[in-house]
């Protein structure tokens, strides 16, 4: 019972040519899966697909064990938040109104929120320490900032399994790192289920319970990090000579890119 | 000494954050009645102002007493209340309501603030439509407004068309799209105009500028209907629009039907410029200047900013008209040479102040 989202034999085609084909996964309840693999090998689709945005040809999703088609938008909306990559609010919405977005899909007819929505929106903010940004505007926040607030909307949302694409591509290394900081606690105190896509493999490796590394809309390898990140999977998936050592502090795989010269220097040195 | 002040800066710098007043906590329903009270208010004032000024003098305080209930005794300026001035205050605040929701709408659906029903060439195609409908000597109560209803919602269609074909609705791509479209519906305009070899010419070429001196109550309950149902209609989804402002992705994820909303919102106010234009004529910027200065004062949440923008629109045009009647008296200005001398400089202005922050995707 304690798988939260199940992928079986999933296939998705865009037009005539399949981008996902026969995906097989499984979301436990309170574990964060880093999703990882080259640009365009269908993560973020595979990633909309979980979520029901896009219907699938072929294979089943279950969500908490009843098939994600039988569930309305709203449904699945209490039950799974995306964090997008970016987000531009072209008006100046202020922090506090767009956290409290995230009670949309707690809302009847009656479009206004009361106090309890309020009181959830500001302990979202706590949790995520946005509280002091919540009169700020959307537009003054720096990309951290601003991916923090997003993440307090997802909160908000009162959501089970959060899915994230991408969200620590435009931050320096302090704020990626305090995304994933973020995202660690929130899953061992509130009971989440992440989903992350990145491109910071080592840095994911750290923070990541399992990695799935997708390759050509297919699995290519899942399992803990040291299973999946090993030179010559990474090499060959993203067509990229690395070198994979251990982060000598968390001991979990760190992968260094070689440029062409060292690649040289480094066989012939093992020579 | 120095530690003390160390101590005091945070929170003062808390307490200033919270004086932000408006943005501290949501929008509650009873604040979007006080809100719409106070603007009723204004309305209601502005009325009363712009039905005592006009070349015939009458007071404010026979006006007041007209409405009280007793008769005036003079009967010419009854009728000049009544069959002329109150008709035309009455049409100018339906046509600012009408177009100022229509800015405020497609501002939010376009994720577009620069965003308007005359920018965007709707105005022009509602138009184009209607001198279709004069020059085919259709009848201005039901054929007019139907072929400029079709207008508007044929050009919404081709701008969307042309300006989300290269990668969403950017800004600059849409404001470019309507300015080609406009210019092609002044040509087409041109053209009927020059063929058009009869005494009607004059008033087409008065009523394009935006002219309300013909209103009657007839074209109130008329339009009246149609723009009433509509307006609840889109206030229905107005925390909708909140949602689609930050993403149409995450509105979708969130349950928010984006492509459902976009349609009727784009033929609900299609239907209502349609029915404006075809009475009115083109009256450009109602739809910037006014939800413009309402997000300032208000905030961004359209649960507020729709109706706040509505009635905001009303006054802002009933006041226009007024000056436009009143300032070169006895002659008269059409309507929207008031507004686009006013509304130009201020989409200027707007373009200098963020154009570098609405132009990012």
């Amino acid at each position: 019972m304690d798988s939260e989202l199940i992928l079986k034999g999933v296939y998705f085609r865009y037009n005539s040519q399949w981008c996902l084909e026969g995906i097989d996964f499984e979301l436990k309840r309170g574990e964060i899966v880093g999703m990882i693999g080259p640009n365009g090998s269908g993560k973020s689709t595979l990633l909309k697909i979980m979520d029901g945005l896009v219907k699938i040809q072929r294979g089943e999703i279950l969500l908490l064990n009843r098939p994600l088609s039988n569930y309305k938008r709203g449904d699945i909306a209490r039950q799974i938040a995306m964090v997008p990559q970016e987000s531009t609010f072209r008006f100046p919405f202020s922090v506090f109104e767009v956290v409290l977005m995230g009670r949309f899909p707690h809302l009847g007819p009656f479009p206004f929120e009361g106090k309890e929505d309020e009181e959830i929106a500001r302990q979202s903010m706590q949790l995520t320490g946005t509280l002091d940004l919540a009169t700020r505007s959307i537009h003054e926040l720096s990309g951290g900032e601003k991916q923090r607030v997003l993440i307090a909307r997802a909160l908000t949302q009162k959501a089970q399994i959060i899915l994230l694409d991408e969200p620590t591509s435009f931050l320096d290394l302090r704020h990626k790192v305090e995304i994933f900081e973020l995202i660690s606690s929130l899953t061992r105190t509130q009971g989440l289920s992440v989903i992350i896509v990145s491109h910071d493999i080592s840095l994911a490796a750290q923070y990541c319970q399992r990695m799935l590394l997708l390759n050509k809309g297919s699995v290519y390898k899942m399992g803990e990090p040291a299973e999946v990140i090993t030179a010559d999977i990474i090499s060959t998936v993203y067509q990229c000579p690395v070198l994979v050592d251990k982060n000598p502090i968390s001991k979990t795989p760190r992968v260094t890119v070689l440029s062409k010269g060292r690649v040289r220097h480094f066989h012939n040195s093992k020579k | 000494m120095r530690d003390s002040e160390d101590q005091t800066r945070p929170p003062r710098k808390r307490e200033r954050c919270g004086q932000g007043g408006r943005s501290g906590q949501g929008i509650t329903p009873l604040k979007v009645i006080y809100t719409g009270l106070i603007l009723s208010g204004i309305l209601i004032i502005i009325i009363l102002i712009s039905l005592s000024l006009g070349p015939a003098k009458v007071s404010l305080k026979d006006v007041l007493k007209w409405i009280a209930g007793y008769e005036l005794v003079d009967q010419t300026a009854w009728m000049i209340l009544f069959k002329i001035r109150l008709p035309r205050i009455f049409l100018a605040g339906l046509v600012g309501f009408t177009l100022s929701l229509g800015g405020v709408v497609f501002q939010a659906l376009l994720r577009n603030p620069l965003a308007e029903p005359f920018i965007l060439g709707v105005s022009s195609g509602a138009a184009v439509g209607a001198i279709i409908g004069i020059v085919f000597g259709l009848g201005f109560n039901l054929g007019v407004p139907l072929l400029s209803f079709m207008g508007a919602l044929f050009t919404i269609l081709l701008v969307m068309g042309i300006g989300s074909r290269h990668g969403g609705l950017e800004s600059s791509t849409l404001i470019l799209t309507g300015v080609i479209v406009n210019a092609f519906f002044t040509a087409v305009i041109m053209f009927f105009i020059a063929t058009t070899s009869d005494s009607r010419l004059h008033s087409i070429l008065f009523w394009l500028y935006g002219d309300l001196s013909q209103s009657r109550y007839v074209q109130l309950s008329i339009s009246l209907p149609p723009i009433l149902i509509v307006s609840c209609i889109i206030y229905f989804f107005s925390h909708h629009l909140n949602l689609i402002v930050g993403g149409e992705e995450s509105a979708l994820q969130m349950g928010v039907e984006v492509e459902l909303l976009k349609w009727i919102s784009f033929l609900g106010i299609s239907l209502m410029t349609g029915i404006v234009v075809s009475f009115s004529g083109i009256i450009g910027f109602v739809g910037l200047i006014v939800p413009h200065l309402m997000r300032m004062f208000l905030g961004p949440d359209h649960r507020l900013l729709i109706p706040a923008s509505a009635i905001g629109g009303a006054v802002f045009l009933i006041a226009a008209d007024t000056l436009a009647r009143t300032i070169l008296a006895p002659s008269e200005l059409p309507v929207g040479v008031i507004t686009a001398f006013l509304g130009a400089p201020f989409f200027i202005w707007l373009l200098r102040q963020r154009g570098s922050q609405w132009t990012q995707s």
